[in-house]
């Protein structure tokens, strides 16, 4: 029977080794920064497929004719490898020069791990121009990143499904919004799809409702001191539960992925399916990704803002959005900040606004983009919108961020109270 | 199996023989037991060829030594001495916190319900797959029409990327997908379920697909466990008079044990590691109803950058695996090793 002993030792040993390949990782030796030399930029960006990435290899080529002797190595990678990459070279601390920060407690860990260079004076004509939107890369009054595109969100939806169901104009409050879930269910259109099963989609909700629930005291409370005591965050998550408990979501909503494929909740917005869902500024672009034709839902793409909470304490005009920044790790040479800088500069972002690649964040490229759909929320954000509060898993970081979308995610399921969701995220604020 | 039963008696003669051969295979357990008497007359004979045999070993083994040791020890000091910290993988690791990373895990009720999850599809897999593996290793056993075509057609799962099966299955599990639309068309439309949706059922449709996806391994290796039973043993008994059912009851089944053993090892190493499927199908949602351990440990890990705990949670999920594997090797496996301390003579 040696041979069973020999087989179960290796099966043992294989078990061993994967539990163990698992709990490692990381390295605690200090960044040694960049190897490459004083005059070459790596720069990392997540625009993989034309038109995007031609004009970042323009870009580029520009910024080398100008600066002689410059050379800048580009890696395009898709998103969410760029972002385990990233990880992993923060880990190492062999970070690239020039590289994408969403901002918030991710940064702020960057920031006090030393990885990412301070350039409040370097770029202080850049940061002026962006204006307000720079705040959510900030960390003790100083810059750490240039937000190149900053979207908002709100609820897209078909117009042809909400005027076959009768409702003509968008809800602008939460009661006008029921009335619209009512109608849509009598003429039996599922109203909402949700991606619960990403949870951060489902938190959004969650975010809104505090944001208008919250006066700017209770906010700021709970972002800059780490304090969720004000009552608005137990009415936050009652609002969230009066929703639910009108049941406008997709069927099996729980298991329902954000993007991907057709019965994502993208995908069922695409596939009229369902008439709206609350997302970012990325949705048309997904959506497009996610219909044979490349059209999305075309001409009938609509869009409103997340709608007024009644009694609320906090603006209602207030919306909540994200964006992506470029920051410079602390190692990279200067050119790095003027590259930066570059990429921030009317003509970059001019480019960037004419090829739909995202929101622009210098007024100069404000009237140079092409989707029209864009267009419009570019508009809100710059002329309606009172402020853009950075989401709040962002602001809070990955581990308060992660503990509070899971317990807002168990109150999709019924598993969750309004006051399990702040007791989760109070206790990861203190653990921090 | 006729060849393991005779090596099996006669080297459990051996051990019964004479207890200071059964102390020099504790000592080198990979050697057997011929080996050791034959290496115990070398070393009376001479102290030069001796040391020689010590170097071979040494030149041997020092390779793959070096790999395990760099592999699989270090790793595993090294995730122990992560999970004494608090500590987000960036910057160095100095804020020590002791124990308080396991006494977190532990009070965790995801973690723990993480930890039943595994437990129950540990007793699932035997439960469900030992029964309906052997029963068609007997009926593919047999010669009925088609046989090859059927052995290949029910082991594919297994060769079948665990990825690419999940990513299918994902699809087919959709609310009104491909399974909702069989069920309907054999008129039990009234039985569909939101199968990955619903927090009371998504274990169970784990299950289910991981039915599908191991039972071709079970099968696979009773029948080759079969192909090991001596026909003369089946000619004696039809011989002797019994049925069929007699046939396999008492001595095919008896004479698969061993192999069934080694079945359940790397069943319940499987069941503990249980990783891709659930990620693929429910990456541990809904509300946490399919959370097993490792995605636990990935969530906390690689999602929520704290290391140091996920490196706590690494550390508890191989005292478990250690823990079960060890029990399993006392209790279970040592009955098919003769060289165990003490061989249960009843069995033999």
């Amino acid at each position: 029977m040696a041979r069973n002993r020999v087989l179960s030792a290796v099966a043992l040993t294989a078990g061993v080794a994967m539990l163990a390949a698992c709990g490692g990782g990381g390295s605690d030796t200090a960044a040694e920064g960049s190897d490459s030399g004083d005059n070459t930029i790596t720069w990392w960006h997540n625009s993989n497929s034309d038109p995007g990435k031609g004009v970042y290899e323009q870009v580029a080529k520009d910024f080398e004719a100008e600066n002689p002797g410059v050379t800048i190595e580009i890696s395009a990678l898709a998103h969410e490898d760029m972002l385990t990459r990233l990880d992993a070279a923060f880990q190492t601390g062999d970070t690239p020069d020039v590289y994408m920060e969403r901002g918030g407690g991710e940064l702020a860990a960057h920031v006090e791990a030393g990885l990412t260079k301070d350039i409040t004076e370097d770029s202080a004509e850049a940061i002026e121009k962006i204006g307000g939107s720079v705040a959510g890369w900030q960390v003790d009054d100083k810059t750490y990143a240039l937000p190149f595109s900053v979207g908002v969100v709100g609820f897209w939806y078909n117009t042809e499904l909400f005027t076959q169901a009768g409702i003509t104009e968008a809800p602008t409050t939460m009661d006008e919004l029921y009335a619209a879930i009512e109608k849509l269910k009598a003429a039996g259109i599922q109203p909402i799809s949700v991606g619960a099963g990403d949870k951060w989609p489902a938190a959004h909700y969650w975010y809104y409702f505090a944001q208008r629930e919250c006066s700017e005291d209770a906010m700021s409370a709970a972002t800059t001191d780490g304090d969720l005591s004000d009552e608005c965050f137990v009415r936050a998550g009652e609002d969230l539960e009066e929703l639910i408990a009108a049941e406008p979501f997709n069927e099996g909503f729980l298991a329902t992925p954000a993007q991907t494929g057709p019965t994502s909740a993208s995908g069922l917005l695409a596939t009229e399916q369902v008439a709206m869902e609350l997302a970012g500024h990325w949705e048309p672009g997904v959506m497009q990704g996610l219909t044979e034709d490349k059209q999305g839902l075309g001409e009938k793409t609509g869009w409103f803002p997340f709608p007024a909470v009644e009694g609320g304490e906090g603006d209602p005009e207030s919306a909540m959005g994200g964006g992506d920044a470029w920051a410079v790790s602390a190692e990279a040479p200067d050119a790095a900040t003027d590259f930066a800088n570059y990429l921030l500069s009317d003509e970059v972002q001019t480019t960037f606004a004419e090829n739909s690649m995202g929101l622009p964040t210098n007024p100069a490229a404000t009237g140079s983009v092409a989707d029209p759909a864009l267009a419009d929320l570019l508009t809100y954000r710059d002329e309606e919108a009172s402020s853009v509060q950075l989401y709040l898993d962002t602001y809070f970081g990955e581990n308060v961020g992660g503990a509070m979308n899971d317990a807002i995610a168990l109150m999709f399921a019924g598993e969750a109270s309004p006051q399990d969701i702040v007791d989760a995220t109070q206790t990861a604020l203190d653990n921090e | 199996m006729a060849d393991d039963l005779t090596a099996r008696s006669t080297s459990t003669g051996a051990v019964a023989a004479t207890p200071r051969d059964a102390r020099a295979a504790d000592l080198a357990p990979a050697r057997s037991a011929a080996g050791a008497v034959g290496g115990q007359r070398r070393r009376r004979r001479s102290v030069s060829s001796n040391a020689r045999k010590r170097l071979e070993i040494a030149f041997f083994v020092a390779p793959a030594l070096a790999l395990f040791v760099l592999f699989v020890v270090v790793p595993v000091v090294q995730a122990v001495r992560y999970s004494t910290y608090k500590w987000n993988g960036l910057g160095p690791m100095d804020d020590f916190v002791g124990l308080d990373n396991y006494t977190q895990a532990l009070r965790d009720t995801v973690f723990t319900d993480a930890v039943m999850h595994n437990l129950i599809i540990i007793v699932l897999s035997i439960i469900i797959q030992l029964p309906l593996g052997l029963a068609i290793a007997l009926l593919l056993n047999r010669e009925i029409w088609g046989r090859t075509a059927l052995r290949v057609i029910i082991f594919v799962p297994y060769v079948l990327a665990e990825v690419v099966a999940g990513v299918v299955w994902l699809m087919l599990l959709q609310p009104n997908g491909v399974i909702d639309a069989m069920f309907d068309a054999v008129g039990l439309g009234g039985l569909t379920q939101l199968w990955l949706g619903d927090p009371d059922v998504a274990l169970g449709t784990v299950m289910v697909v991981l039915t599908w996806k191991y039972l071709g391994l079970a099968i696979i290796l009773f029948l080759a466990g079969l192909q090991g039973v001596s026909a003369d043993l089946y000619e004696a008994a039809q011989l002797d008079g019994a049925s069929w059912w007699q046939v396999q009851r008492r001595i095919t089944i008896p004479l698969l044990g061993p192999t069934i053993r080694t079945w359940g090892f790397l069943s319940i190493i499987g069941a503990l590691q249980l990783f891709d499927m659930v990620w693929i199908l429910t990456g541990g949602g809904p509300a946490n109803s399919t959370m097993t351990m490792a995605t636990y440990l990935i969530n906390q890990g690689t999602n929520r950058s704290l290391y140091g705990y996920a490196s706590a949670v690494a550390v508890i999920l191989f005292v478990i695996s250690l823990i079960i594997a060890a029990l399993y090797q006392y209790l279970v496996l040592r009955r098919d090793n003769p060289q165990a301390p003490k061989p249960r003579k009843a069995k033999a």
